[in-house]
């Protein structure tokens, strides 16, 4: 972040004029340190088989391409165009009306006109109109269609990578125009040429190796939720003792790696640990976690459709394997667009399992029972509901709580109710950002959709400006100092977002506050919540915080 | 700086130029008036057809509506039917409000970002207002002009002519319609022009529609209420086409020629541009299909199957590691000495990028 | 999943809807509609106007001339020729072309124009509806 202004300096600076003198076609890319990431390490492009593999440098002139690399690129085009309706539509009609255009955060954020999503989709549909169609062929320029150039591949590259495919844009076009799904495909053409970042090449082919997109060996992952295990047991004196690849389980549960590996996302991975225990105590729940199946999410979707089914593979592959009831999936945004959206369709029928129901209310899952896989949020507002956990809100009384809708659940699923159920139960002090900014029209937290990395920072804080100048409204008008999401790339890249524009918010995963108001048989009187923090008021009678 | 609307505006000149001069100097009223209008009918029927054709044959892999609200979860949480919908009849009201009612677009915010460091978001239905004023106007004044396209003019095409023109002034009486189209072309080519963004994205293509409708809205206005033509003569011309006994009357104006050339034309360019999106709508992947992804499975006509790493492959790498912290492993390692290499090789195929965070 | 048959039945719709005209006159060209003059008009031999003048614009000429009348109260007009008429409808007009289903009525509703003239001048033509 050394070479980002200040956030002030920087928000004034932000400037929407699009410029002046030429139009965006002859406005040639121009590629900015800090917006965009590394060029993929070929060594994780190989091991999934990726093709062309090889070191490029983006600010180089030449990318090292095949030379019949236009060739690779129409004939994935064309192909793509037939196997998926949605391209082909979307090349097709759009009328430019521009209701999109301020609609996405990183036009907001960063003023770039070629980030109004209308301009990011005729960055492809110019060449679509000149490969694919007639009047494009005849009128060439004069009816927007250019032919594919290093400089259009490059402008490709440094904007489809711009975008987190959110799907805000979707939700306000007329025709439901979708720039996830260009920037999908988009990305897939791009990586026939071997241009991923390696901010997503490299969790995958470690999420292909060793299941989870950290490349957590086996017996490491057992050690880091044994890790939690004693911290569990240091704060709150019980033991706990999780399963790990328990065949005959009732239900395997899968979230992603972040959450076992960076803070403040471990905190709801011991969430999850304290809620399986008191499940198990009191209810007799039986839960296996798996090393094989470590990781929820999947950063194959947004490398490819068929990266993305060979990574999601794994959950129904062990699932069959532990030959358990249904799957439980943590708190994640992406996972949940791949497994609300694709996984059934991809790697199903998955008539190896039961159609799920939780065994402590008797609540049969609906909506999930081809799919057969539950989100952790539902089942826990499930068991809310019907009265089975022990809750003590007070116990967040220090915490001023919002709640991030994540793109993914929210405009690829519609979990909006759910995670306020749980988030009502379990804190006393609740507010909603407004209106515009949250459920179907919330703001990404500009790193999705493997945009997280280091060296796109200013990309990065400037796509999450939207959601962070919302939270800082909450701030400031009701003191929140807690913004609660449910999606671990929210987790890993709020905290970055929340000390560049509002410092004084921490960020959590909603089943730290469920763990932090739980309250379980054998405990001690867990005078501090899961960060270890001393719970005003239950330790020295002194420091009484008045919140609210 | 900007070429792009006045190429636009000027091939809709040199069109109107072509008409007049076409049928008043050349005398080339049969090809105005008849040859071309057939032609023009064929294409956009061919056009039309071969456009939404080509979309139907592309596959539908995966079930990816946008949810815009709440999903179906639990019977004591009120689901979004309409914005969310999980049955077909949800999906049929969704695509009805989005095509009739323009839904999407009803939901149009503006940002500002202001120096006080707040970024506001309001609802902004002016877009939403033009749009709806221009396709309804638009589509009032085809369904009126169906009068010349059919004997005897049916009841409900009078009524709607009592509705449209039931402020009752002028004579001929105006018809709203046509005076609201005209305006709405001029709102949506001014807001193309004058917010600079739009202009930006505004190509060519954007501009010839509008001039072209707008040209098609100012020779019927003139042709209805300043310089008068021959009723009469136009719709024998007219049924004479719809019944296939073309006949090209005297004394139509050159005016008529050039209002039903920019038709022709329109019709003939239609299913070539963006104007499909009256075929596209229906068939957006994002809005025309339930949202129940997780209840009713989604078949991939071209699912393929594809490399996995199998957890037989992840076992055999990470075995003795599982073996040593205790995780149940399928297949214990038999006590051989060949072990030590078999896993000695295991290790040489793993990739130091594996290492990366 | 196959929707070409939703798919085919809407375009199916759609150009049944878009060629409604082509088949709902099923090909016959109906016969272009003559007013008829009646032999109190032929006698006349002229209109207050030429007989093209009178094609297009007759509406705007009896606009001016209620205008005229009601407005200003002025009932007399003068024609090129010098010749003086009476501004009105009935009176006028209607004294020769006495024949209004053969006159008026055949071309309004061929081009499914409804006048609101008649709503108030209804004594003459001396016909019964």
């Amino acid at each position: 972040m050394s070479d980002l202004s200040k956030s002030d300096e920087y928000y004034s600076a932000i400037d929407h004029k699009p410029p002046k003198p030429t139009g965006w076609m002859d406005t040639p890319v121009n590629l900015r340190k800090g917006i965009y990431c590394h060029s993929a390490n070929p060594k994780s492009l190989d091991y999934v088989g990726m093709p062309n593999a090889r070191k490029f440098d983006p600010t180089a002139e030449d990318w090292l391409l095949p030379d019949n690399w236009q060739e690779i690129i129409h004939k994935g085009f064309k192909e793509r165009l037939d196997k998926f309706r949605s391209l082909k539509v979307f090349m097709d009609i759009c009328v430019r009306c521009g209701a999109c255009a301020d609609k996405c955060h990183y036009y907001i954020g960063t003023g770039d006109p070629k980030n109004m999503p209308v301009l990011r989709a005729e960055l492809l549909r110019s060449v679509y109109r000149n490969d694919f169609t007639k009047l494009g062929k005849i009128l060439g320029k004069v009816n927007g269609a250019r032919p594919m150039t290093l400089d259009v591949l490059k402008e490709w590259w440094y904007y489809l990578f711009q975008c987190s495919q959110c799907r805000r844009c979707s939700v306000f076009c007329p025709y439901g125009i979708d720039t996830a799904e260009i920037t999908l495909l988009g990305r897939e053409l791009l990586n026939l040429l071997g241009l991923n970042i390696d901010w997503i090449a490299t969790p995958v082919a470690n999420c292909y190796r060793t299941g989870n997109h950290l490349g957590i060996q086996p017996h490491a992952f057992k050690d880091m939720l044994d890790f939690f295990v004693e911290d569990i047991e240091e704060m709150s004196s019980l033991q706990l003792e999780p399963q790990f690849n328990k065949k005959g389980a009732d239900i395997l549960f899968i979230t992603p790696s972040g959450d076992v590996f960076a803070d403040p996302g471990t905190y709801s991975c011991m969430g999850y640990l304290m809620l399986f225990h008191y499940l198990k105590e009191k209810y007799g729940l039986d839960v296996t976690w798996s090393t094989y199946g470590s990781e929820g999410g999947n950063f194959g979707f947004f490398t490819s459709h068929e990266m993305m089914k060979r990574l999601n593979s794994k959950m129904y592959m062990e699932a069959k394997r532990l030959g358990v009831k249904w799957i439980l999936g943590g708190e994640c945004g992406h996972m949940w667009r791949v497994i609300h959206q694709y996984m059934d369709t991809m790697n199903g029928p998955a008539d190896f399992l039961e159609e799920p129901v939780n065994p402590i209310t008797g609540t049969k899952f609906e909506n999930a029972k081809s799919t057969k896989m539950v989100h952790i949020i539902e089942f826990t507002a499930d068991l809310i509901k019907h009265g089975k956990l022990d809750l003590d809100p007070s116990r967040n009384d220090h915490l001023s709580v919002t709640f991030h809708d994540s793109c993914n659940p929210s405009r690829g699923m519609g979990m909006f109710e759910e995670p306020r159920y749980v988030i009502k139960n379990v804190c006393n002090n609740f507010y909603d950002m407004p209106a515009n900014t949250i459920r179907e029209q919330t703001f990404c937290c500009g790193s999705g959709a493997g945009l997280n990395a280091g060296e796109d920072m200013e990309l990065r804080m400037a796509g999450g400006l939207p959601r962070a100048n919302a939270v800082k409204h909450v701030h400031e008008k009701h003191g929140v100092n807690m913004l609660a999401n449910i999606c671990a790339v929210d987790r890993a890249a709020l905290p970055d977002l929340m000390n560049y524009w509002v410092p004084g918010v921490d960020v959590t995963g909603v089943h730290e506050l469920v763990a932090n108001a739980l309250v379980i048989p054998g405990q001690n009187s867990r005078p501090t919540d899961m960060r270890g923090e001393d719970i005003p008021g239950l330790e020295l009678e002194e420091e009484e915080d008045t919140d609210e | 700086m900007n070429d792009k609307y006045m190429y636009s505006l000027i091939a809709v000149f040199l069109l109107a130029l072509l008409a007049y001069l076409g049928v008043e100097a050349a005398g080339m009223d049969v090809i105005f008036g008849v040859v071309l209008p057939y032609v023009a009918v064929l294409l956009f029927i061919g056009g039309f057809v071969w456009r939404v054709m080509g979309w139907a044959s592309s596959a539908v892999p995966f079930r990816i509506p946008t949810t815009c609200g709440q999903q179906k979860s639990f019977d004591w949480i009120e689901p979004a039917r309409v914005d969310n919908p999980s049955t077909t009849w949800g999906v049929v009201v969704r695509m009805f409000l989005e095509i009739v009612t323009f839904r999407s677009l009803f939901r149009n915010t503006r940002m500002k970002v202001k120096s006080d460091g707040r970024i506001t978001y309001s609802l902004e239905l002016f877009l939403w207002l033009g749009a709806l004023a221009f396709h309804y106007a638009f589509l009032t004044t085809l369904v009126r002009h169906f009068r010349f396209f059919l004997e005897p003019v049916p009841i409900c095409l009078q009524w709607l002519e009592n509705l449209d023109s039931f402020m009752q002034f002028g004579l001929p009486v105006v018809y709203m319609s046509g005076v609201v189209l005209l305006a709405a072309v001029v709102y949506l080519l001014l807001r193309r022009l004058l917010i600079v963004q739009v202009r930006y994205i505004s190509l060519a293509s954007d501009f010839f529609p509008l001039f072209l409708i707008g040209g098609i809205a100012f020779t019927g206005i003139l042709m209805r209420y300043l310089s008068k033509v021959d009723i009469v003569g136009i719709k024998s011309l007219t049924m004479g086409l719809v019944t296939f006994h073309p006949v090209v009357p005297e004394g139509i104006s050159g005016l008529f020629y050039v209002h039903l050339f920019f038709v022709t034309v329109l019709l003939a360019y239609f299913p070539f541009s963006k104007l499909m999106h009256l075929g596209g709508v229906f068939l957006s992947p994002t809005r025309n299909l339930p949202t129940d992804t997780r209840a009713r499975r989604h078949i991939n006509p071209w699912n393929y199957p594809v490399h996995v790493h199998t957890y037989e492959e992840y076992e055999d790498e990470f075995r003795e590691k599982m073996i040593d912290v205790g995780l149940p492993v399928d297949k214990m390692p038999e006590p051989e000495p060949e072990e030590e290499a078999a896993s000695a090789a295991a290790e040489a195929e793993t990739p130091e990028a594996g290492e990366k965070e | 999943m196959n929707d070409k048959g939703k798919i085919i039945t809407g375009l199916v719709i759609f150009f049944i809807i878009f060629t409604f005209p082509f088949w709902y006159n099923r090909g016959k060209a109906a016969s272009v509609p003559e007013p008829v003059l009646s032999p109190t008009a032929k006698k006349a031999g002229e209109c207050v106007r030429s007989k093209d003048y009178m094609k297009a614009e007759h509406m705007q000429l009896l606009d001016d001339w209620r205008d005229t009348v009601v407005r200003d109260g002025q009932r007399m007009v003068t024609n090129k020729h010098g010749k003086e008429f009476e501004m009105s409808l009935s009176n006028t007009c209607m004294n020769c072309h006495d024949n209004k289903a053969e006159f008026c009525d055949r071309c309004h509703n061929y081009a499914s124009v409804r006048p609101y003239c008649w709503d108030c001048h209804i004594d003459n033509p001396k016909e019964i509806k």
